[in-house]
């Protein structure tokens, strides 16, 4: 049981850090300053969740490691986030897609935390919910506005999705973790999360002139951690490096 | 400083009684500590002075975002991962309450970013240095927004509103800036042999690029008169730079630092530090294009605006048939 | 460089704090329209503080009173003392007022 709370929590704690870090590669080259700022306001609250989930995975596994043993000191197999996160950049509008996709799934992941038979796990969720619920808002208005915008935006947006459909799947697959996770009344059902976020994308696709992909094929392998994409390690590679180079120094 | 070479267009000061009265009012104004604000009167050189200085400074805060930026997928723990986006996010925030402040002189933000990116506006020469270690996050904290700083506060009392009112919101920001990176150099300092190595070659690398940023020596400039006069310009740039060596040195004292300066000594006879100016052939040569990152910082701004262009298009776009929507609707 | 068709409009932002009274004028941003303004102004002038109200303006929309007026706007009020707290002498007994 503690060891599926325990990857349960990193794969919370792993989605958020891994798409923290990629919203903060933007600080400095976004669009417009309005933006660059909005963008370093989303990094920096997943950058908190992440402490949150992974302190919490830490306490949970009893074995000496905190957020930041887990963040820097794991390798690619040790990561449980989607694939999604993981991905890259590329335009501004696959960044906002990407958050869209991810925002849309979040917040009912997070809502039906809230009521988590877990007291922390529920704290969490509560606090996450509040900032996730405003990353949605900017993420939709953002994938509408440039949905419906000009010819070209249209274009890079529908680009965007077709590029990222395939990796919407993951979020709706279950295996042993959910399925203990669920039998605790710890969270829930990811197959159960489905329906709700249909209905929303289907609503903000039609106000953003984009089509939904038919192919409802999905990569798999990021929250089991069997198989990450290249990206992952480039990205570790990174982020880790400060502190896999230097083992004996506090900063 | 932020604006190092602005030079004004004034031919010298002119003493009240040869002022017209219009702009005897003015300056009469200024000088019992009014403000002047957008819709005043102004003559025509201090509006361009006023201008060119505050979107030198913004483009400052643009550009130095760069610099530090390069650190923040690389910050060595998630607290400052943190604190470090949340400093260069501010930044950013500096940058755009000044564009707006610039605007108010009847500039648009598009065209001084324009002329930013073609290289006609300048920004401060700190920004074209590299950041080679994370203890350059703290040497670039301590002393870059120490002597920005230093340069900021009086201009919390500059003379035109728009500016004096960006100046105040932003001090309050930049007071953390300051100790989260001489809190990295704390850390450093007191570390491993490698941290302390970082933390001395950092301040060996920024310690004449900070001097630098005050700008070479106008005490006998008839442009700095001008803006002093004008209240755009607070202080002489000699004054504050031995202002920030008096401040730095204890400060590089309680960290076990050496300042990379061998003439570096207290003279109890004009109670502060005597100092080696910086290579100011250095200071040209960055100006002139020639620094280590100048080429590397005006590309990665202009990619960002031109990678930028269609997503500020697509909203316009969006935004505009909402509205005509809306209309159709009425 | 390549040039937008056309700038976002400048909007001026207001706020309310949790514990302010009126909304204060807090400074400006660009945005496309008067919505994606108030997401913006959150995250630029309020860091997202929970609790507080914004108002957009666009800024080409605020009439705003010339300097030249200034004399006939101001200057009548400023015999009507009595309307600056300052102006009543309250005793120390009464206490804090
Ligand atoms: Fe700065
Ligand atoms: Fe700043
Ligand atoms: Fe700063």
């Amino acid at each position: 049981m503690s060891d599926h709370l325990f990857e349960y929590l990193c794969r919370m704690g792993d989605n958020t850090l891994v798409l923290g870090h990629r919203v903060s590669e933007w600080c400095g080259h976004a669009p417009v300053l309005e933006e660059d700022i909005a963008l370093a306001n989303t990094a920096l609250d997943l950058i908190g969740q992440t402490t949150l989930w992974l302190d919490l995975a830490g306490e949970v596994e009893g074995a000496g490691r905190n957020a930041d043993k887990l963040a820097f000191h794991r390798d690619v197999w040790d990561f449980r986030n989607l694939l999604l996160v993981e991905q890259p950049n590329g335009d501004f509008g696959q960044t906002m897609m990407r958050q869209f996709l991810f925002d849309a799934w979040h917040l009912l992941q997070l809502k039906a935390l809230m009521g988590s038979s877990n007291a922390q796990v529920a704290a969490i969720a509560e606090k996450s919910s509040k900032e996730v619920t405003y990353h949605l808002e900017r993420a939709t208005d953002t994938v509408i506005g440039l949905g419906d915008g000009t010819e070209e935006s249209h274009n890079r947006m529908q680009a965007a999705l077709d590029k990222l459909w395939p990796y919407v799947g993951e979020m709706f697959v279950s295996d042993d973790v959910d399925a203990a996770m669920f039998d605790a009344g710890i969270a829930p059902d990811p197959a159960s999360l489905r329906p709700a976020y249909d209905a929303l994308l289907d609503d903000v696709f039609a106000a953003a002139t984009l089509v939904r992909p038919q192919d409802d094929f999905g990569h798999k392998g990021g929250k089991s951690g069997k198989r990450h994409s290249e990206h992952l390690g480039h990205m570790l590679a990174q982020m880790q490096w400060l502190q896999r180079a230097y083992p004996d120094a506090t900063w | 400083m932020y604006a190092q070479m602005i030079k004004s267009t004034g031919e010298g000061v002119k003493s009240l009684d040869e002022m017209d009265p219009q702009e005897r009012a003015f300056q009469e104004r200024i000088n019992a500590g009014g403000k002047i604000e957008p819709k005043d009167w102004m003559p025509d050189g201090y509006r361009k002075n006023l201008i060119r200085q505050i979107g030198q400074h913004a483009h400052s805060e643009i550009v130095g975002q760069l610099p530090e930026g390069n650190w923040i997928t690389r910050a060595p723990t998630l607290e400052r991962k943190a604190i470090l986006l949340a400093k260069v996010q501010d930044e950013a925030g500096h940058g755009l309450y000044l564009y707006c402040a610039a605007e108010t002189l009847g500039v648009t933000r598009d065209q001084l970013t324009r002329d930013l990116l073609s290289g006609k506006m300048k920004y401060s020469s700190i920004f074209n240095y590299p950041t080679l270690t994370w203890a350059d996050m703290g040497a670039v904290g301590w002393l870059v927004d120490g002597a920005a700083i230093m340069n900021q506060v009086p201009l919390q009392r500059t003379s035109y509103g728009p500016y004096a009112r960006a100046m105040v919101r932003i001090c309050k920001e930049e007071s953390f800036h300051q100790r989260q990176g001489y809190d990295i150099m704390m850390k450093m300092a007191k570390g491993t042999e490698a941290q302390k190595k970082m933390a001395q070659d950092a301040l060996n690398r920024f310690w004449g690029p900070a001097l630098m940023m005050f700008g070479p020596s106008d005490e006998n400039s008839v442009h700095s008169a001008q803006s002093m006069a004008w209240k755009i310009k607070m202080n002489s740039n000699d004054e504050l730079r031995q202002k920030f060596v008096d401040e730095c040195v204890p400060q590089a004292e309680y960290l076990g630092l050496t300042v990379p300066d061998p003439e570096l000594k207290w003279n109890e006879e004009r109670g502060h530090y005597d100092f080696t100016q910086p290579d100011w052939d250095e200071f040209f040569d960055v100006l002139r294009g020639n620094g280590p990152c100048n080429t590397e910082r005006l590309e990665a701004r202009n990619k960002a605006w031109d990678d930028g262009a269609w997503v500020r298009d697509g909203l316009m776009a969006h935004a505009a048939k909402k509205r005509a929507a809306k209309l159709a609707a009425e | 460089m390549t040039n937008a068709t056309q700038e976002w409009p400048l909007f001026e932002i207001f706020i309310r704090g949790q514990h302010g009274l009126s909304h204060r004028h807090v400074g400006s941003l660009h945005a496309p329209d008067a919505e994606m303004a108030i997401k913006n102004a959150r995250d630029v002038y309020t860091r997202r503080n929970e609790g507080v109200s914004i108002w957009v303006v666009q800024a080409s929309d605020i009439a705003a009173s010339s300097p030249e007026e200034k004399g006939s706007l101001y200057e009548p009020a400023n015999d009507k003392v009595y309307r600056h707290p300052t102006f009543f002498d309250i005793p120390d007994e009464v206490g804090a007022m």
